[in-house]
């Protein structure tokens, strides 16, 4: 493109030349030349030499991430960690649900049991079941922690894969179904950036503070 | 403002079983015992539609239909929009709170709650009792 650009220049200035005379100085020929290798930005040879410099640093930069993504087996945090990671989470939750709804069978019969109970040993027993009532709320803040969790381990496998494939590595088979699974469409994109999920402590807005933002309108 | 009717419809929503579990429980450690369930948005603007609630309670972060969305619908529909509305949620940022309210929420409760704040919403959306 530069070499034909330079060319087609060169071809314009020496035929104004002949137009203008029959006989063409050699020093305007040489002035022609010097206006045209001026206009370059650059050595032509230089910059051949960085092109071919810049291409060869890249090649080498590929081919020593190719060699680091096959001893890493980038292929095998797709295929198995991550997916073995999400699947541990999501029993955590399975878990602590099943554990949670325990709590709630021996705490519903212990209710059951205080009507029984003197007035004053009931009032202290309802007490007590309120306490864990309110404690078995942890079994939805972490379900939705760990569920940030996972959603985060399934945005490192997506650009993991893309790394695979960008650099070429057979990642075909390593990418499990699920990933393919097409998105379930939110009902409520509008107010999807809305939501996600308990904040951690520091940066949460406590009851305190929510009550005072909400009279802020009144 | 009126005596509060203890035997009023509640509607409870969340995609949590164990979250309907507590609040229902609460609920009836506070003298409510007519208490529903859903698990989303859509699914409670159903029964909304199908019988007569009194109040809400919900979650917000929820699919296919969050408890945002929930709220704009019912504020919106003309038979519903009176319905006093509490979310209860993990989402405690401010912009939130913010949207919540412009959508018209009655009142907010940030996850994790206890008995005494969720009894002290109820009677500043009801009335004492």
């Amino acid at each position: 493109m530069l070499a034909q650009a330079t060319r087609d220049d060169m071809d314009r200035q020496l035929a104004e030349l002949r137009k203008r005379r029959v006989y063409v100085d050699p020093q305007d020929i040489l002035e022609v030349v010097e206006s045209v290798m001026g206009s370059l930005h650059g050595d032509r040879s230089s910059l051949d030499s960085k092109l071919h410099s810049d291409v060869e640093a890249l090649a080498n930069y590929i081919s020593t991430v190719k060699a680091e993504l096959a001893e890493i087996r980038a292929d095998k945090i797709n295929a198995e960690y991550v997916p073995t990671a999400s699947d541990e989470l999501s029993a955590i939750v399975g878990a602590t649900e099943q554990a949670t709804n325990s709590i709630f069978e021996a705490v519903e019969t212990i209710e059951e049991l205080s009507l029984e109970m003197s007035p004053d040993m009931a009032e202290r027993t309802a007490a007590a079941v309120t306490n864990i009532y309110e404690a078995c709320g942890f079994q939805d803040i972490t379900g939705q922690r760990i569920t940030k969790v996972v959603k985060a381990l399934q945005s490192i496998e997506e650009k993991v894969q893309d790394l695979l494939i960008a650099f070429g590595e057979e990642a075909g088979e390593a990418r499990r179904e699920r990933v393919k699974e097409p998105e379930i469409e939110s009902a409520a994109p509008d107010d999807a950036s809305l939501m996600n999920g308990p904040q951690m402590p520091d940066k949460a807005n406590n009851q305190a503070e929510i009550d005072a933002l909400l009279a802020s309108f009144d | 403002m009126a005596a509060v009717d203890m035997n009023m419809q509640i509607l409870i929503v969340d995609d949590y079983k164990t979250m309907l579990r507590i609040i229902r429980n609460l609920l009836k450690q506070l003298g409510f015992n007519n208490v529903d369930e859903a698990s989303d948005g859509s699914a409670a603007l159903q029964k909304l539609r199908d019988k007569e609630f009194h109040l809400v309670i919900s979650d917000w972060n929820m699919e296919p239909m969050s408890g945002l969305q929930l709220l704009k619908e019912v504020r919106t529909d003309v038979k519903l929009k009176e319905t006093p509305f509490i979310m209860i949620t993990a989402e405690s940022k401010s912009e939130n709170v913010i949207a919540a309210k412009e959508a018209g929420v009655s009142n907010y409760i940030v996850k994790p709650f206890n008995a005494a704040t969720l009894k002290g919403k109820l009677s500043t959306v009801l009335g004492n009792f």
